[in-house]
């Protein structure tokens, strides 16, 4: 793994990445016990094969989703966060009013 | 030992005995079987063989004896971590250490030479003075040291570092120090191997037969066993062994990387490390130079070696003694670590009754070996996890009551 195709900048080499582990599977806040809770935090996959990562392109601090398999240390794929919720998030509109109440 | 040198060393007719047998046939059964025969393993069987009488015992090793994370550590021998549970756990470690030629009978060339921490900035050495407190509350030799006391303790040192590293001041721990490895490991694997223990290696563990909340059976490559109870000191593999077990461990596997240069005159008498630049030196008996550093920044479940993390321990070492940039370097290797959430591992009870564990050993593993061998066995022998041991439970991860270890663990051994 020397090169990483970043979505956003394209091919770019590895040492310009941050790995911010796998993807957690998502949690609702309002349910969940203790026990729930417990694996969220904790218990993140460690299969040895391909595992869904968030990464980062450090100097231009753009996060994003890379399938890497852990056994050859190479990059399956790579793409938006987007793709992996089905649907594209967009920033939630902030307002001077939110930020200075 | 002395005497026994005495004894054999002058008359020049003394044969020498093999110390590990070799692998026999596996049995039909066993009282305790432990999985893994590295460092971990074999002190448990050693334990359990000499102080608690329990002599019918397997050790399973899927390679070959100590050939995991004990042949591929650095060495480093320390109890100088910040909370009471670990420092009470590390101190008995190290005087375990003090002892083991004289227990094994087999010299394992432990060299006290004490540890010194790098502090760079003054937030280091408000939580050096921390660790210091904790340490010397728990009865162990540790203090915070100026830059006067640096620079007398490891003369070579290069203090100002160009003015971005500048060493403000240290953690000096007299009790830290080395060990040689493999003897270690093969020290208890003759004690154990001499008392009955069989050493199985190339015995890889495929599947469990689980009987409602127990372990009947162990799978394994050369035939199935049926065992009273069990021990998990897989190392690099205690996720996956502990999953084929239906025991789910918070633990993510990260490649360590090391080196040594070629020998060199001694120089350096005291285990240096800075968790500001990710290294730490330390001089072997041979006179090469040990480089080691933080785990890789990704996890994998391979031992590949990267070009990145040598630079990077390179740059460390030839900040901290310039003269080292000639230096060749004679050898590389990566070991597989399992790292816990907080640095801290895990032993004790798995929600199987007789299968218990020792594994979350991440980095700083080697360290614990006789400890974690002596009370591991006392926990099989009297089915109850022993006292030392109960608040490195699993559960505290659904409890959340965590053992943060992470400033006394990462990058600074």
């Amino acid at each position: 793994m020397k090169i990483m195709n970043c979505p956003f900048n394209g091919p770019r080499n590895s040492s310009e990445f941050t790995c911010f582990g796998p993807v957690r599977p998502p949690i609702d806040p309002d349910t969940a016990d203790d026990a729930a809770w417990s694996r969220h935090m904790f218990q993140l996959d460690n299969t040895p094969g391909v595992i869904r990562e968030w990464w980062r392109h450090t100097p231009s601090n753009y996060f994003f989703i890379a399938e890497r398999n852990t056994v050859t240390d190479e990059i399956v794929a790579t793409y938006e966060p987007a793709a992996l919720h089905g649907k594209a998030i967009t920033p939630k509109e902030i307002t001077p009013k939110e930020i200075m109440p | 030992m002395p005497l026994t040198l005495l004894k054999y060393g002058l008359p020049g007719d003394h044969v020498p005995t093999r110390d590990i047998p070799p692998t026999p046939d596996l049995k039909r059964s066993y009282d305790v079987a432990i999985i893994g025969g590295g460092g971990h393993g074999l002190a448990a069987a050693h334990y359990l063989s000499k102080y608690h009488g329990i002599r019918n015992v397997a050790v399973l090793e899927k390679g070959y004896l100590a050939g995991g994370n004990t042949a591929r550590n650095t060495t480093t021998i320390r109890s100088n971590y910040i909370t009471n549970q670990s420092i009470r756990f590390y101190k008995e470690a190290v005087s375990l250490y003090e002892s083991m030629s004289h227990e094994l009978n087999f010299n394992v060339m432990f060299s006290q030479r004490g540890q010194l921490t790098l502090a760079h900035s003054d937030s280091t050495l408000r939580s050096f003075h921390l660790r210091a407190e904790m340490g010397r509350h728990n009865g162990t030799r540790i203090s915070v040291v100026d830059q006067q006391q640096v620079r007398e303790l490891c003369p070579h040192l290069n203090m100002d570092m160009g003015g971005q590293h500048e060493v403000v001041g240290g953690l000096w721990h007299e009790d830290g120090g080395t060990a040689r490895h493999d003897a270690v490991a093969w020290g208890y694997a003759a004690q154990a191997s001499g008392r009955g223990v069989e050493i199985h290696q190339r015995t890889e563990v495929q599947g469990f037969d689980i009987a409602g909340d127990r372990v009947a059976a162990i799978r394994t490559n050369r035939g199935t066993i049926r065992v009273g109870q069990v021990i998990q000191a897989a190392g690099g593999l205690n996720e996956q062994v502990a999953r084929m077990a239906g025991i789910e461990l918070p633990i993510r596997c990260f490649p360590l990387q090391a080196m040594v240069t070629q020998p060199l005159k001694p120089f350096l008498n005291t285990l240096v490390s800075s968790a500001n630049l990710h290294t730490y030196l330390v001089q072997s008996s041979r006179g090469e130079i040990v480089i080691g550093g933080g785990s890789d920044p990704y996890q994998l479940a391979a031992t590949r070696s990267t070009l990145d993390l040598k630079e990077q321990l390179a740059h460390g070492a030839v900040q901290l003694f310039p003269f080292l940039h000639n230096v060749k370097l004679l050898r590389q290797w990566a070991g597989i670590t399992d790292m816990t959430p907080d640095y801290t591992p895990i032993m004790g009870a798995s929600p199987l009754k007789n299968y218990w564990l020792d594994c979350g050993w991440g980095t700083w593993g080697f360290k614990a070996t006789p400890v974690a061998g002596k009370y591991m066995a006392e926990t099989v022998a009297r089915e109850r996890v022993a006292d030392i041991l109960q608040p490195f439970s699993l559960k505290r991860f659904e409890t959340i009551s965590l053992i943060n270890e992470m400033g006394a663990t990462a990058a600074s051994h």
